[in-house]
Order: C-alpha cells, then sequence, then structure tokens
C-alpha cells in the first residue's frame, strides 16, 4: 500500500522510461569500462571542485587531485577576485608547481605567486609567466608563451567547477540544467562552518552514488542506529520517497521528515535528547532569511520535509536537509574498485556552546552512518568481481541507481561513436 | 587546584579530563577505540549527568574567546557525545560490521 501516490505509469521508473528489467552492474567492476568513463565523462563534465569560501582572500589558492583524468589542478582567486584554474605543472619540464611534503597530497594556502619548487620558474596568480631563471641561457624563450595551462572554470552559487575538455559542450549553467540552477537563491553562503571528511573506498565510484541515492536500505542497514522500537517501526514501514526527479544527467530525491521533538522519548537516543540534534540535525534550526523558499527545494511540499538529495552528474551530491544545514559528497575515482570519498557539512557558524554542541552529534552521527554505508560497499564490490551473478533486480525507491548507470554508458557511447566517426 | 584543567564548579569530571578534554575529533575517535565499555561508560554517566549544567556554563563565553578551563569543559562534552554511540547503541566501540573502514575528519570547526 503506497503512502505517497506514484507517476500515472504506475512508478517512476517507468514515468522516466529507465525500464524495468533486472540490471547488470558490469559498469562497475570492467577496468577497460573505467578507462572509457575517464575520457568520455571525466574529461566532459563540469567537476565540482569545492566552494568560493575556501578562497577567502585575492591569492587564496587550493589544489584538486583528479586522479581519474590523471592531473592536478590549483584554483586560485587572482588580484580582482575572479577565480581561476589551471593544470599544476610547470611550463619548463612538467614538475608539478604547487604542493608540499608529498607530491600527492592536496594543499592550500595564500601567495602572490607560484614558484617551482625545482628550477624556479615563476608564475603570476593570472597564470601568466613572470620569471624565468638565467633566461639568457634560453634558446628564443619567450616567457608569455610559458603560462600555466587554464582549466576551465565556472562559478554557480559559489560552487566552484571545472571542466577539462578543450572546449566544453555546455557552459556550467547550461549543463547543470534548471532542476539545479532552481536552488541558485538558496543561501549556501550563509553555512561556511565546514567539516571535511575524506575515506578511501574500495568499491566503484558509482556504487557509492548508488548506495547514497537510495533509501529502500535505511531501514535495514543502520537499524542499530536507533532504539529498537524506532527500528522495528522504521522496518515494518520501509522506505517510500514521495518525489523522484531526473533532468537531464541530473537526479534529485525528496523525503519526508520528523519532528524529533514531538516523538515519546523511547524512539530516541538519550544523547539526542540531551543535544537537542542527530542525524537530521540540530533541533533548533537556524533562521536562514529565506525571503521566499528556492524553488526546486521540497518539491513534495512535505510537512516536515526531511532532505532533498541532487545528484549532480557524474560524482557531486548537494543534499539540503529541512533542519536548515546542507552537505556535500564527492566520489573520486582512483581505479574500476576504488575510489575517494569526500563527505562535507556546512551549518551555519554556531554562535554559542549549545549549539556548537548539537553540530556536534549531528556530525557524528553523519560518521557513524557513513563508516556503515562505506563498508558494505567493499562487501558488494568483491561479488560482483565474483561474476556469479550477472543481472540485479532494481524496485522502483532505486530509480535513481538505474537513471546513474543509464545516464554513464550514453556518455561512454557517445564518445566511442565520435571516435569512431572521426577516424573515418 | 591550580593544576585542574575543568572549572571548579565541575571539579567531580576533573578525573576524566586528563584522558578526555581532546582538541580534535581524531584524537577523540582514537580515544574510543583504545577504551574499554567500562572507561565509556563512566564518562558518559558522569558527564550526561552534569551535561545540561556544563552547556550552562559555557554558553555564557564567546565561542571564539573561550577561557581554557571552559574550552576543556566544551572538549568533555565532545567526548561523551563521542562515547554514546558505544554506549547507547553499539556495545563495543567499534561501529559493527565496520571492517578496516575509516572516515577521517581533516577539516572541523574551532572550538
Amino acid at each position: 500500500m503506497a503512502r505517497y501516490p506514484k507517476p500515472p505509469e504506475g512508478s517512476w521508473t517507468e514515468h522516466y522510461e529507465l525500464g524495468t528489467e533486472p540490471m547488470s552492474y558490469e559498469d562497475s567492476i570492467s577496468p577497460e569500462f573505467f578507462e572509457l568513463e575517464r575520457e568520455a565523462i571525466f574529461k566532459r563534465a563540469w567537476l565540482n571542485v569545492g566552494r568560493v569560501e575556501q578562497l577567502p582572500r585575492n591569492g587564496s589558492y587550493f589544489t584538486k587531485e583528479l586522479a581519474v583524468a590523471r592531473t592536478s589542478v590549483v584554483i586560485v582567486r587572482g588580484r580582482e577576485g575572479e577565480v581561476r584554474a589551471f593544470h599544476n605543472v610547470c611550463r619548463h619540464r612538467g614538475n608539478k608547481l604547487v604542493w608540499n611534503d608529498f607530491p600527492k597530497e592536496e594543499t592550500s594556502g595564500i601567495s602572490r605567486q607560484f614558484v617551482c619548487k625545482y628550477h624556479g620558474w615563476r608564475y603570476d596568480l593570472d597564470g601568466s609567466c613572470s620569471f624565468v631563471q638565467q633566461e639568457q641561457e634560453f634558446f628564443d624563450l619567450d616567457k608569455a608563451d610559458y603560462g600555466l595551462v587554464s582549466v576551465h572554470c565556472e562559478v554557480w552559487a559559489g560552487f566552484i567547477f571545472v571542466n577539462l575538455a578543450q572546449e566544453p559542450e555546455q557552459s556550467l549553467t547550461e549543463f547543470l540544467g534548471p532542476m539545479v540552477t532552481a536552488l541558485e537563491n538558496y543561501p549556501f553562503h550563509l553555512q561556511s562552518e565546514r567539516w571535511f571528511y575524506r575515506s578511501p573506498v574500495n568499491a566503484n565510484w558509482k556504487l557509492y552514488l548508488d548506495a547514497f541515492q537510495e533509501f529502500y536500505h535505511a531501514p535495514v542497514l543502520h537499524a542499530r542506529q536507533t532504539p529498537p522500537e524506532f527500528s522495528a517501526a522504521a522496518q515494518q514501514a520501509g522506505f517510500e520517497a514521495p518525489y523522484y526527479g531526473i533532468d537531464g544527467p541530473h537526479r534529485v530525491v525528496s523525503t519526508a521528515g520528523i519532528h524529533p521533538w514531538n516523538l515519546p522519548p523511547n524512539l530516541l537516543k538519550p544523547m539526542e535528547i540531551l543535544t537537542r540534534s542527530g542525524l537530521f540535525g540540530p533541533w533548533d534550526a537556524p533562521d536562514l532569511n529565506f525571503e521566499q523558499k528556492p524553488a526546486g527545494l521540497n518539491p513534495a511540499e512535505c510537512d516536515p520535509w526531511g532532505l532533498d538529495s541532487f545528484q549532480i552528474f557524474p560524482n557531486f551530491v548537494i543534499l539540503i536537509w529541512g533542519q536548515g544545514w546542507y552537505l556535500t559528497y564527492h566520489y573520486w575515482p582512483t581505479s574500476a574498485s576504488q575510489h575517494i570519498f569526500e563527505g562535507t557539512l556546512y551549518f551555519v557558524p554556531a554562535k554559542t556552546a549549545r549549539e556548537r554542541v548539537a553540530h556536534e552529534l549531528a556530525a557524528l552521527s553523519f560518521k557513524e552512518y557513513g563508516h556503515q554505508d562505506a563498508n558494505t560497499l567493499e562487501a558488494t564490490q568483491t561479488m560482483l568481481e565474483s561474476r556469479v551473478l550477472d543481472r540485479f533486480p532494481l524496485g522502483d525507491q532505486e530509480v535513481l541507481c538505474r537513471h546513474l548507470h543509464k545516464v554513464a554508458g550514453d556518455w561512454v557511447d557517445d564518445y566511442q561513436r565520435e571516435l569512431a566517426e572521426a577516424k573515418r | 587546584m591550580t593544576d585542574a584543567l575543568l572549572p571548579s564548579e565541575f571539579s567531580d569530571l576533573e578525573p576524566f579530563a586528563a584522558k578526555w578534554s581532546l582538541a580534535t575529533e581524531q584524537e577523540r575517535y582514537m580515544e574510543r577505540l583504545s577504551s574499554s565499555m567500562e572507561e565509556m561508560q563512566a564518562l558518559y554517566d558522569a558527564v550526561t549527568d552534569r551535561a545540561e549544567e556544563a552547556m550552562a556554563y559555557c554558553d555564557k563565553f564567546p565561542l571564539d574567546d573561550m577561557p581554557a578551563d571552559a574550552l576543556n569543559l566544551m572538549r568533555l562534552l565532545y567526548s561523551m557525545i563521542m562515547v554514546s554511540f558505544p554506549v547507547e547503541v553499539w556495545g563495543q566501540p567499534r561501529i559493527p560490521d565496520t571492517g578496516a573502514a575509516y572516515l577521517d575528519l581533516l577539516v572541523e570547526p574551532i572550538p
């Protein structure tokens, strides 16, 4: 008995014409497919690398390792405040330009210029080469020809994106499309208290996206996170989302929420009551000064509203909680069977000790759940690789998983078709 | 009591401060993994009992300018939260079924 109405076709899966047959997960175990994804997806799509708050001043910079595209980029705020991105490589003999101690570790800081550690070539914040050590020793060298290699870089709603293509096929806002850009006026900038988590995960990047784009698993995998009475009720009810949305390569799932402060105490953990907080966030939500709720939020108009999780292709998620905070996920592939997961929590900065304590429980709850999700993925990856099974039935609450794998396949097909045409 | 880590009103929690008033989440998580359930239960019982008063005490100071002893008290509250999962739900320090998985917190608000 469905709690929420399904689309007229009878299911979300049929509504979005994604096919109802069992699905292959070959795209998550094949090294050949992963090599294609590098070119077809990660060197063509807009990739989020962070937020403008990470570049607080002119000259602020950070590096981002993009192993999936076999490069590293440096993102920098220039002298006039503009945000630029460059491949993190010195034009002289190819040394990595910006790094500390460990060449493969990301770094950040503030600088007037970049100086290569190897032979001291210098670059201005706009990428132009400003100094060559012993310039007179070189042959017809014009510094103007040796600026840093720029990377297409655009900012939307404070989120910094790069695109590694020579010429991106779409601008960033065209790529994001109306479903995502409807969030433009959400006050992301007010939520500058940042908690950044990272975890190496022994599973294909799409498997973790799948884990967080369906909540069918939540009452089962996370049953022990809540008191027995709560878990029993949650499993009995199962999970249903009131709304799934798809716009181009991007997806959203929206969920109903609960008002924990109205629940009987036996359904809550003592620490939740004590700190007035929990997985869904602080019970006392901050005032986000909405003049008007952004059009894209809470599409099913749930009251209480739980969250909206926007899955921005290929590997970026913005999850906005009804309780007035948000988080992002990034999944950075390193091989067909491994990726780096990043989770970042954003709150309106705590003004009081009590608010700060509430954030601590919300953040720790995120970590406890995330651990369970991450470890389960390794169990999935290893058995997918056994190839004992090659077809997997997905339910209607897993509609977004179906869509992700279809889009990844479509982008790879497009790339291969263009490659074949170019060879003709 | 010049060596006290906590405000004098919270001297009953002083025995826990040296072990649990830790500055970072990573340190608190490692302390949890290397502690016994008895140690965590004792901390949990003692601090939850005073948590309301401790929050009220810390609320008297601006977050970016807390005296050292109040800051230690805040960190004890964070450790109370850190051990609440083993004590309230897991019955063990580690999250069940998480093998060697880890999820490191690399940037966190201060304090």
